[in-house]
């Protein structure tokens, strides 16, 4: 199988007044079509600043200082690394290609605006050309059926709008409705394009299992339950069918029972639309139930790289291999990892993880290992192999 | 609808704002029927100047001709009263409607793409705010001449900052949200989250002291009315009407009150009117506020 994405080199730093922040350090990492790659590490490891490296979002004082994201475009059967797009173009990727699914669903979701709204917000910015095209066809049937005395005052009304929604169809950015959108007024008059829009996002919420969907898109946030606010999340992040969907801890606010349910929605989204997903999560038992490979962060580097048998049956870096103690167990007393997560304004030099390892080297106090091929899909960060 | 009832219900569990709507319902009628109240005298060519009966400087107590007297100069205080209602309106809304534009932009700029534009922008508003608000708007006046617009040109200048201060605070606030990252996740330009996603979750608080500030500007362009830097003279005016009456406020040595209606009735009409602004303010808070739940 390809590869959807290919994180090369990367490296993201934060310029503060108390030093400079590696928050991602040289990461090396391939997302393929169609799986689901899990991204596992604790708190502080890095593993959102990746996500949000990928969509090119990270929050001001953070700079990209090296590496590429090359992304492979499936429609156009084009590569290109992301890092080098305009902000323009990277704007048409977010939310189309790569979207985001984040981790509070409350605070993801705008709380003046209903769910349908929100999610229409998406295709109405994405699809403008299929929801013109959408929306000229209902002009055409209103055209085509006659109708009474009304009708024919309606008429020529009726065929200006259908020329304005066959612009909107067919150029990218046509003047006339461009600038009749910006008069307060008279933009009421493409108001078949939110139509349109509004019902994609009660067909989107459907697919998302809300039951009822037509009445819970014309709710507010506040209205709904917490797993409901998460679907509507994964509604808008899914809207323009994503080759992409990056899930920051999407279950980590949820009790189990809804994060179960949602599990299963991501299995269903992987299978059904065979688009990739990027997991992240803190849970080792989450991780093992949706992903089909997984990447252990530490410290804004990956340990290891395998798939999801590979590493729970033969973990082989030693802070995985301490990771997988760390797992509480009845009847047996909590193991911790000795020491504390290293300090990302002076990381250890060499390896990040060595002065916590017990297998510690001479050699890793000096060379930053690289990530090699152990056996056939794990790959590993360490001297020791 | 229902949004609209409960709306209405939430008014009208607070009897303090209906009072303030009364008030306001009061004077709006009062100023769209002016010229039916107190018809314009024939032969007068600007309604808005008040029409003088002769020049004898000493009030004259109501009788039948004039219902509320009339003050220094022989002007008509009821004719005055009436017709300034629309000079109050004029000035109170204008001011406060240049003043949230100009807050509402320079504010939003500043909050949410923060650095060297915020820095520029709030320097600018620390030089305004540095000078007393009243005294620099009378230096602006002395300026420009003397004139209604004038006031309302020198209270905007001496207002806006405070609004572009509260905006840009709120913004702050509201840019730092997950739903802003959320989208700007899905592709919306800055333009499109500044419009859409920042403002309607901070523009409340705004619009809450506008309300509230209708009063204060209202007061503060009679202030300038009175030290005789507003409108020209015999112009329909409550800050004027009571700067005629300055002379009159104590009467004769026997008979301290005797021109109380020189002062008084202008006084309360500024009164309620600032009254009635403040007790709305408290009436938009419960229509404004997005937190309370709609059940």
């Amino acid at each position: 199988m390809k590869d959807l994405i290919r994180i090369k080199d990367l490296s993201v730093r934060f310029h503060t007044y108390e030093g400079i922040v590696h928050a991602i350090d040289d990461l090396e990492l391939d997302i393929r079509q169609g799986e689901t790659l899990g991204i596992v590490g604790e708190t502080g490891s890095g593993k959102t600043m990746t996500a949000l490296t990928i969509l090119r979002l990270i929050p001001y004082p953070g700079k990209i200082e090296s590496g590429s994201i090359i992304f492979l475009d499936t429609d156009r059967r084009r590569e290109f690394d992301l890092l080098k797009l305009s902000e323009d173009k990277m704007r048409a990727i977010r939310g189309n290609k790569i979207s985001m699914v984040f981790q509070e669903p409350g605070a993801a979701l705008n709380p003046v605006y209903t769910i349908g709204d929100q999610i229409s917000e998406v295709y109405l910015l994405h699809r403008r050309n299929e929801l013109g095209h959408r929306a000229k066809q209902r002009v055409d049937n209103l055209l085509s059926d006659g109708g009474g005395p009304v009708a024919s005052v309606k008429r020529p009304f009726w065929r200006w709008q259908r020329r304005l929604y066959n612009k909107i169809s067919q150029e990218s950015n046509p003047f006339e409705p461009r600038f009749l959108s910006h008069l307060p007024l008279f933009r009421r008059l493409l108001w078949r394009l939110k139509n349109e829009a509004n019902l994609l996002a009660v067909d989107m919420l459907k697919d998302v299992e809300i039951p009822d969907a037509a009445r819970v898109a014309i709710h507010y946030p506040h209205e709904l339950s917490g797993g409901m606010k998460q679907r509507a999340v994964i509604a808008m992040a899914l809207a323009c069918s994503p080759d992409l969907l990056i899930a920051d801890e999407p279950t980590t606010s949820l009790d189990v029972t809804i994060q179960a349910q949602m599990l299963e929605l991501f299995r269903r989204i992987k299978t059904d639309r065979g688009a990739s997903v990027l997991f992240i999560t803190h849970n080792l038992g989450v991780a093992s139930e949706v992903c089909d490979r997984v990447s252990v962060m530490y410290a804004g580097r990956n340990c290891e790289v395998a798939s999801v048998k590979e590493l729970f049956l033969h973990p082989s870096h030693p802070y995985t291999k301490a990771l997988f103690d760390a797992v509480p167990m009845p009847g047996k007393e909590l193991q911790t990892i000795p020491g504390e997560l290293a300090d990302p304004l002076n990381p250890p030099p060499g390896c990040r993880f060595h002065p916590r390892c017990p297998n510690a080297m001479p050699v890793c106090q000096q060379e930053k290992p690289k990530l090699k091929e152990i056996s056939k899909d794990h790959m590993v960060t360490c001297h020791l192999f | 609808m229902t949004d609209w009832k409960f709306t209405v219900r939430q008014i009208a569990k607070n009897p303090l704002s209906v009072v303030g709507i009364i008030i306001l319902m009061f004077f709006v009628v009062i100023a769209i029927f002016a010229p039916l109240i107190a018809p314009t005298p024939e032969g007068h060519l600007n309604p808005y100047m008040i029409p003088r009966e002769g020049y004898s400087a000493t009030p004259q107590p109501p009788s039948e001709e004039h219902i509320f007297g009339t003050t220094e100069g022989e002007y008509d205080i009821f004719y005055g009263v009436i017709w300034g209602t629309r000079s109050a309106f004029q000035v109170g809304l204008v001011v406060i409607g240049i003043v949230v534009t100009i807050g509402i932009i320079l504010g939003s700029l500043a909050g949410y793409f923060g650095g060297v534009i915020d820095e520029v922008i709030m320097r600018i508003t620390d030089i305004f705010l540095a000078f007393p608000a009243l005294i620099l708007a009378m230096a602006i006046v002395a300026v420009i001449g003397p004139s209604l617009r004038s006031v309302m040109i020198a209270l905007t200048i001496v207002s806006w900052p405070s609004y572009a201060r509260l905006i840009r605070g709120d913004i702050l606030q509201v840019r730092e949200e997950d739903y802003i990252e959320a989208s700007r996740g899905i592709g919306a330009s800055s333009g499109r989250i500044i419009i859409r996603h920042v403002l309607p979750n901070a523009i409340y608080p705004t619009l809450i002291m506008a309300s509230l500030d209708i009063g204060a500007i209202v007061l503060s362009a009679a202030a300038l009315s009175f030290l005789g830097l507003g409108a020209p003279e015999g112009y329909a005016d409550w800050g004027q009407l009571t700067s005629f009456a300055r002379n009159w406020i104590v009467g004769p040595y026997q008979n301290p009150l005797k021109y109380w209606y020189a002062v008084t009735i202008p006084g309360l009409f500024i009164l309620f009117f600032v009254l009635g602004w403040n007790l709305l303010g408290d009436a938009f808070r419960d229509i404004f506020d997005p937190k309370l739940a709609r059940r």
